[in-house]
């Protein structure tokens, strides 16, 4: 394996955690939009604001990541995809901005209508970010970035069939990870009720984002078939693991199990990812730029791959450190009564 | 780009200096066993947890346009600056992750180990100041790589490009710059609370904590200040002229305090002869290059307001230092601040101020660099992306970081107000969260 390869595998592991991570993160604001004005909605709202609170920020940071790399070991790579998908791109980034003020915010905010519409901006910009990040992974699929600055049609290459689908994709996905790791965390509050209401929307989302990743081995069949091939050929295992580790999920749920979901939903999204990563080798643009012509000097791929090594050691004991603070403090304060300031009074003028 | 790196500069030097205010709030509470102190280094805390979220936003939005705005720079220099952005990438990280420790830590960790767990953010702040800041400085003395045939950078030397020439005044002159500005920041909320009669313990030590550390940081800025001018004397003569109006290239050059810049020299302003050579070599004999020894493209634009821009810098600071020094005459005469209620509406503009200044700066060295992206390396023009649109996407950016910097002062002043209630607020991080209702109460 080259020095190239390894960088473009730390890039694959920081893709790998924003997808876990922020793809639930974001698949949150899904079922905040849809849980509607009832008590019961407004209980699952809390429940998502209660989850998220302490680690909404570090996600951002995969995605930083994951550019800070691109740009810096893949130069011509980077160029090409931001300056040709510079649309969805461009509103992928509006919904980070929306998304992350309107969640800061919403707490804060002192009347109702304000509380609302911060609440609104957070459920819409949490659909359009993965939306268009999924649209911008189809059209580097499907082969419309070509090497270059602005090289692309800057509209056509991600509104094709391919793009589109993989975008729902990507929702669909958050959505499930989202409402598998909602009920673990309805089950930590002790709530019976919500650990069943988001039980039953992890079961939907799990049937139509399966639904959405056949149509898309379809689809892929006739816009991307580089990645088809690889689908269907070297990263195969990697799709049947993730097809398995769905069904798993989805057996558990509906036999009203809770046990050992989470991990199996993060391993079906894994092994989708790794699977395109395989599907695609040895291009980082398929069809037009491989790995190896799009990287950078030697000196500077090292220098990457030291300061992953760097991040990691510094990095996973101090995050480490926060999660079990985190589950401590909440092993430590039992389910309370509202407190008429906080965030949960939502109902209340 | 300008202008998100313009907002971004602000809530980066909150993200830089805040947590230091915060443990040295934190440090006076524990050491004296003071509960007003360390009741002001909790509220920080939460308060530097909201500019720290909002500065995060922003920053990942930054690294965004890095490609949408400036797809041929990054595809030619990546891989020379971008391992900057890497390590940077690190203590932003650790960073986030402590100030959510500390913020969770509280009441939960034991005195002296939280303060420990607030000390890494405040590394991590100047060690993400100086990644960040010596990409610029790399920008203005572009150096570690040579040039292909084709363009593009090889024989990259990423000690030298971390290390590059204009990091040892760039970086200290910023770092200082962010504790100045939150310095005067902060004590400027508490000289207003004070001056509407809010004079308890709580005020007095919210003012003279981050007072003091702005008016220690004034006059060593002023000297760094003055260094780095003449490193850029040096570096990039261009952009000296440019900042001191200096048309042609000769020795006993005028300064000029402000005044209108003009082919034929200054028209209007306050000119103390042969003091700019002066500044720049010690010696009025000393030759200052002008504007005229490049050709008329090769200029930095807006001269009149870059030369603005640098003599209000200046002149902040020199006003920082006085009102330093006249805190520090009544401090050192009967420990006290001044009585006079001029003291107080002083520095409840000096906050103000300091932001001015650091805006200022940020002009002129990037309108001073002008027109290259990469100082005589790569032109600005050469740089931006050929997708058309971007004055839209300007426009929208422009729409939704007003929203952003209102709702942002806006939720600080609530905050403020329901701590005035005496009533706890949820941020970000919320340590005071409870979890969610279960399912018969509520409503």
């Amino acid at each position: 394996m080259s020095t190239a390869d390894a960088v473009a595998g730390v890039l694959w592991i920081g893709a790998t955690l924003y997808a876990v991570f922020a793809g639930a993160d974001f698949g949150a604001g899904l079922w905040t939009l849809l849980a509607g004005t009832s008590e019961r909605g407004r209980r699952a709202r809390a429940l998502v604001d209660w989850a998220i609170g302490p680690v909404w920020e570090a996600n951002h940071v995969w995605l930083i990541f994951v550019l800070v790399v691109l740009w810096t070991a893949f130069s011509v790579a980077f160029e090409s995809v931001m300056s040709t998908l510079f649309i969805p791109l461009s509103i992928a980034a509006l919904g980070i901005v929306l998304r992350g003020s309107g969640f800061a915010f919403h707490k804060q905010a002192r009347r109702l209508r304000y509380r609302r519409f911060a609440q609104r901006l957070f459920d819409v910009s949490s659909l359009l970010t993965p939306f268009f990040m999924g649209t911008v992974v189809g059209a580097i699929a499907s082969g419309q970035v070509p090497v270059g600055n602005a090289a692309g049609d800057p509209v056509s290459s991600w509104t094709g069939p391919a793009p589109i689908l993989t975008g729902a994709l990507f929702v669909a996905t958050g959505a499930y990870l989202s409402a598998v790791f909602l009920v673990s965390d309805a089950r930590r509050a002790g709530d019976a009720d919500l650990e069943r209401y988001f039980a039953d929307r992890a079961q939907v989302a799990a049937v139509v984002a399966g639904g959405l990743a056949v149509a898309g081995l379809i689809v892929y069949h006739a816009d991307a078939k580089y990645i088809y091939d690889g689908l269907v050929g070297d990263a195969l295992p990697l799709v049947i693991l993730s097809a398995v580790c769905g069904a798993a999920v989805l057996a558990i749920l509906w036999r009203g199990g809770r046990r050992g979901t989470r991990p199996l939903a993060i391993g079906a999204v894994v092994a989708v990812v790794w699977g395109w990563g395989v599907a695609q080798h040895p291009y980082l643009l398929p069809k037009s730029l491989t790995i190896s012509e799009g990287a950078g000097a030697q000196t500077t791929l090292e220098a990457v791959l030291i300061v992953f090594a760097v991040a990691v050691l510094v990095v996973l004991p101090s995050l480490g450190f926060l999660y079990t603070l985190a589950q401590r403090g909440v092993v430590e304060e039992e389910p309370t009564p509202p407190d008429p300031a906080a965030g949960a009074g939502d109902t209340r003028a | 780009m300008a202008f998100t790196l313009g907002f971004h500069i602000i809530l980066a030097s909150l993200g830089v200096a805040f947590p230091a205010m915060m443990l040295i709030a934190n440090y006076i509470g524990l050491r004296r066993n003071d509960p007003d102190a360390l009741r002001l280094a909790e509220r920080w805390s939460k308060v530097a947890a909201v500019t720290f979220a909002v500065g995060a936003v922003t920053g990942t939005v930054l690294s965004f346009e890095f490609g949408l705005l400036w797809p041929e720079f990054t595809a030619r220099f990546g891989g020379v600056f971008g391992i900057l952005f890497a390590i940077e990438g690190i203590f932003f990280f650790t960073e986030a992750i402590f100030i959510a420790i500390y913020i969770y830590g509280w009441k939960r960790l034991s005195g002296w180990a939280h303060f420990w767990t607030g000390v890494p953010v405040v590394i991590a702040g100047i060690g993400g100041a100086y990644s960040v800041v010596a990409v610029n400085s790399w920008m203005n003395r572009p150096g570690g790589f040579e040039l292909a045939a084709d363009g593009s950078a090889k024989s990259i030397d990423l000690v030298k490009v971390i290390f590059n020439g204009a990091v040892p005044y760039e970086v200290p002159h910023m770092i200082l710059a962010a504790y100045l500005v939150t310095g005067f920041l902060i004590a400027s909320v508490y000289a207003v609370g004070m001056l509407r009669g809010r004079r308890d313990r709580h005020h007095r030590l919210g003012l003279l904590i981050p007072l003091t550390v702005a008016c220690i940081a004034a006059p060593i800025q002023f000297a760094v200040g003055d260094t780095a001018a003449r490193a850029i004397a040096d570096d990039q003569p261009i952009k000296f002229a440019g900042m001191e109006c200096v048309q042609h290239t000769h020795t006993h050059v005028t300064e000029y305090i402000y005044g209108v810049c003009t082919d034929d020299g200054v028209k209007g302003g306050i000119g103390i002869p042969g003091f700019d050579s002066f500044l720049v070599g010690f010696n009025t004999d000393t030759k200052v290059t002008g504007l005229d020894s490049v050709a008329a493209n090769d200029r930095p634009p807006f001269n009149t307001l870059l030369h603005w821009c640098f003599d209000t810098m200046v002149g902040i600071c020199t006003m920082m230092i006085a009102l330093g020094l006249w805190f520090a005459w009544a401090w050192w005469r009967r420990r006290d601040i001044p009585r006079t209620p001029w003291f107080l509406r002083a520095v409840a503009i000096s906050g103000i101020a300091a932001i001015v200044a650091l805006e200022c700066g940020w002009i002129v060295t990037e309108v001073g660099r002008q027109p290259w992206v990469v100082y005589n390396v790569m032109r600005t023009e050469d740089a931006v992306t050929g997708a058309s649109g971007v004055w839209v996407t300007f426009g929208a950016v422009l729409a939704i970081y007003a929203v952003l910097g209102t709702a942002t002062v806006l939720i600080l002043r609530t905050m403020s107000r329901r701590w005035r209630e005496a009533g706890e607020v949820e941020v970000p991080y919320g340590p005071s969260e409870p979890a969610p209702p279960p399912a018969e109460a509520g409503g």
